[in-house]
């Protein structure tokens, strides 16, 4: 996979230096790297070549080249001028009028039915009662379709199943509104070419006729260099009023955000993060800049992380934390949680720097490495999580390796990583959530986010399992631990 | 034709044993090879999704061949041209049918790509052929994605195995097979729920799929095919090769050709994972399928080169 650029670019530009000074030929090798990443992201080639244009002017200025680290200067300006070109934001829907129509358009399957019911869950979850009109006549059970997903969202679709004319159901969908408490039509049309003439023409005149609030694009994150030339076939017949990228769930770059708006000059409001109606997000330059760079999307995956983690086992820890707490038990539940955020890779390429941990990862199955450390640590006694640098000595050792099958000196590397960790962490609970990701990305960099990663050569042992007594002993202990945890709750529930 | 030009004539037969430039002296028309020549063929190769790795290649190889000196398009053309067409060569017979019995056929791809319209098409192709075929609708996951196939069986009048939505698409697939052998079909093209490939329980649910297509016929699915949108760009990498890693992908259908888009990147996977494209589709009818052919394929992605150079 595609590297981080930020790791590319500073690891290139140090060996220019080591040649001696960084000179304007030298940067100029640099500024290839950037080209790179955007073409590899997808970004127009025409669009890539006028960026770099501005680029290159700001980066040979005397600034950058003489500043300590023109590598992390350069990264800042095209971060910068990629959210400049991406943004401004607008994620309102100028909803104005007794009964406004949002109507969504693009090439085959980019999404824009599933967007229908994802834009009526949207607006309805903020007190509209909108109507979405089945006006994609073309393609087999389309109709049905929209059907089931206004079923799913209890939302009212307005369906012609013998149409042929999807001008004359746009317009019957407004009479059968207004006779309703419907206040808003969505209208899914049917995928289309942006070269197939009578099917443009059909476009214009539902737009004539039903003169939408708004238009949007519906564009795949996966499009190459073609998004150009469809997003201004469709902004030419249409005047669009908006993006919305689909699909970025996946592993595209999505660098044809940066063509669609260059192209189009509309705004892109929203993005689609997968197949569920709840899968929409508003359009954020900042984190598609990062993307396209490969630097990771922290705050995505901050947002992702308050949706996904338990609140109450983070509210828990949170003040387990605050008092300076931070036990393997703890350490045990935040690798729980970070297993519920999805595959440890994906995750991992969405912290800034971590990309190229990445390849690391996938040859070392994180998963797999992930579940020894936890074996590892359901061996010990409560203490022994409790304070394992202190209490676990060369024969607990042993026995806490037998239990988890393991070699003993492993367990000496995950006491001797959580010491490092729990410092961290507890260093971190007084910090603000901008701090806390600069401290993760210092902790990314000392590969101190993959503690499996430092078990991957070691060959499984074949140690035995705990037996009876000491699993029954350890049950015991364990039951007493949950129980004090539970007082240690309930007490602080009542203050 | 003049004396000279029957002269150039003769020399263009004997190009290959004459050395260089000289040739050059004769042309009244062409391009001197230098960087900003490179350049513009640099930016047609990037605009044909082929990506920078093979766009590089390709300009490397035409500086080391050409460089200093001028020459006309044709032959720059050819050069480039011969060696993407042997790169992406793929045997006449795209379909490796079953010695006997059904054979089973299983389609995969990410949202949207065209999956069920290609089933649809590669049913006409084989009913068409004489034969005689049984769908699977083992996408039991997007709103109406059964209704869409069982429409396009009865389009062709052909059987179709379905489930109720959201039950397992791995039981459909079984009974698809059943069904085949038990009515002596001779082909069956079992659809699935669009994926992307970096879901991983998605994708270890199609390697399900996939298992249950040989429990009961030995050597199924004998072809995987993937089916790739041709506006996809560089992410189509990594479609062919999670794919292929999930279910051993036999081969690529090409969808939505009909467009502008050229769907290069098909020459960066054939490079990079190996992947052969088997098919190619060129609207939303049933009989919009054809043979894949890397000459015609070729020519198309350089279509806009003489205008641009
Ligand atoms: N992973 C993912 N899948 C999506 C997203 N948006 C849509 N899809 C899927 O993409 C496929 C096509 O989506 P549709 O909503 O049917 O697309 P469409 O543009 O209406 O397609 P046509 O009507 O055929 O032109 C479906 O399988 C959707 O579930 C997204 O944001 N992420
Ligand atoms: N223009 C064009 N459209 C296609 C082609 N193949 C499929 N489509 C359309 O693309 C959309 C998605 O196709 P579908 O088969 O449902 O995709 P699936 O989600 O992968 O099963 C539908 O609107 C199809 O009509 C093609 O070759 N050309
Ligand atoms: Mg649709
Ligand atoms: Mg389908």
């Amino acid at each position: 996979m595609f590297e981080s650029l930020s790791q590319n670019l500073s690891s290139a530009i140090k060996s220019l230096r080591g040649r001696g000074r960084l000179t304007e030929a030298n940067m100029r090798e640099g500024l290839g790297l950037v080209r790179q990443a955007l073409l590899e992201a997808d970004v127009s080639f025409s669009v890539a070549k006028d960026f770099m244009a501005r680029l290159t002017e700001q980066a040979i200025g005397e600034r950058v080249l003489k500043s300590l680290d023109p590598s992390e200067q350069l990264v800042g300006i095209v971060h910068q001028e990629l959210i400049n070109l991406m943004g401004p934001v607008d994620h309102s829907l100028h909803l104005r009028g007794d009964l406004p129509v949002l109507m969504l358009c693009g090439l085959q399957g980019s999404g824009k039915t599933t967007t229908c019911g994802k834009l009526g869950r949207l607006v309805h979850g903020r007190g509209r009662k909108p109507m979405l009109v089945a006006a994609d006549l073309q393609r087999p059970a389309a109709i049905d379709q929209l059907q089931v997903l206004g079923e799913q969202l209890g939302l009212p679709v307005y369906v012609e199943t013998a149409a042929t004319d999807p001008v004359k159901v746009c317009q019957a969908a407004v009479r059968a509104a207004k006779a309703s408490e419907a206040d808003l039509l969505i209208l899914d049309t049917a995928g289309r070419l942006h070269v197939d003439r009578e099917l443009m023409d059909q476009l214009s005149k539902i737009d004539d006729r039903m003169q939408p609030d708004q238009v949007y694009l519906v564009v795949d994150a996966m499009t190459g260099q073609d998004a150009v030339n469809s997003a201004k076939a469709f902004n030419e017949a249409l005047e669009l009023d908006g993006v919305i990228m689909t699909k970025l769930d996946g592993d595209a770059r999505g660098g044809a955000a940066l063509s669609v708006k260059a192209v189009t000059g509309v705004p892109i409001k929203f993005v689609g993060t997968g197949e569920h109606l709840d899968a929409l997000e508003e359009f954020h330059p900042d984190r598609m800049a990062g993307r396209i760079l490969g630097m990771g999307d922290v705050l995505s995956l901050v947002e992702q992380a308050q949706q996904k983690f338990d609140q109450e086992e983070m509210a828990k820890q949170q003040q387990r934390l605050s008092k300076g707490e931070f036990t393997l038990d703890d350490f045990k539940k935040m690798l729980g949680q970070t297993k519920k955020l999805g595959p440890l890779n994906k995750i991992m390429g969405m912290i800034p720097g971590m990309s190229g941990l990445n390849e690391m990862i996938g040859q070392v199955d994180a998963e797999k490495d992930m579940r020894r450390l936890v074996g590892v640590i359901d061996s010990m006694t409560p203490e022994e999580r409790r304070n394992p640098s202190k209490v676990i000595d060369q024969s607990r050792r042993r026995r806490i390796a037998a239990g988890a099958g393991v070699q003993p000196h492993e367990v000496n590397e995950l006491v001797k990583q959580f010491d490092g960790i729990a410092d961290v962490m507890k260093r971190m609970s007084g910090m603000g959530i901008r701090d806390r990701m600069k401290t993760v990305q210092q902790l990314g960099q000392g590969g101190m986010l993959n503690p499996g990663a430092r078990f991957a050569k070691q060959k499984k042992g074949t140690g035995k399992r705990l037996t009876p007594t000491e699993r029954a002993q350890q049950k015991k202990l364990r039951k007493r631990e949950l129980r004090r945890k539970k007082r240690e709750t309930r007490t602080k529930g009542d203050k | 034709m003049g004396i000279l030009d029957k002269f150039k004539q003769g020399l263009s037969k004997t190009k290959q044993l004459l050395n260089t430039d000289i040739r050059d002296l004769f042309k009244d028309e062409g391009r001197l090879v230098d960087e900003a020549f490179l350049d513009e063929l640099f930016e047609t190769l990037v605009k044909t999704d082929m990506g920078v790795q093979a766009a590089q290649e390709t300009v490397d190889d035409i500086r080391t061949g050409f460089r200093a000196r001028v020459v006309r398009m044709e032959d720059v053309l050819q050069r480039i041209k011969e060696k993407l067409k042997s790169l992406l060569a793929q045997p006449a017979a795209p379909i490796d049918f079953a010695e006997s019995g059904p054979t089973v056929i299983m389609v995969a791809g990410v949202n949207g790509c065209g999956k069920t319209t290609s089933i649809a098409k590669l049913g006409q192709m084989f009913i068409s052929d004489g034969k005689k075929v049984v769908l699977g609708a083992a996408d039991t996951f997007r709103a109406a994605a059964v209704e869409q196939l069982t429409i396009w069986a009865d389009r062709l009048q052909t059987p179709i195995v379905t489930g109720p939505r959201g039950s397992d698409p791995a039981s459909v697939a079984h009974r698809t097979v059943a069904r085949a052998l038990e009515t002596g079909a001779d082909v069956c093209i079992v659809d699935t729920a669009g994926r992307l490939q970096t879901q991983q329980g998605l994708m270890q649910q199609l390697t399900k799929i996939h298992r249950v297509l040989g429990k009961q016929v030995p050597d199924a699915p004998h072809e995987v095919l993937l089916v790739l949108d041709a506006t996809t760009g560089q992410n189509g990498i990594s479609q062919a090769r999670h794919f292929t890693d999930a279910v051993q992908c036999t081969g690529i259908i090409l969808a939505k050709l009909d467009g502008t888009a050229k769907g290069g990147v098909v020459v960066a996977i054939r490079q990079q994972v190996g992947l052969p494209v088997k098919y190619i589709g060129v609207g939303e009818k049933a009989e919009d399928l054809a043979l894949f052919e890397p000459v015609s394929f070729v020519d198309a992605l350089f279509e806009d080169l003489g205008k641009s150079l």
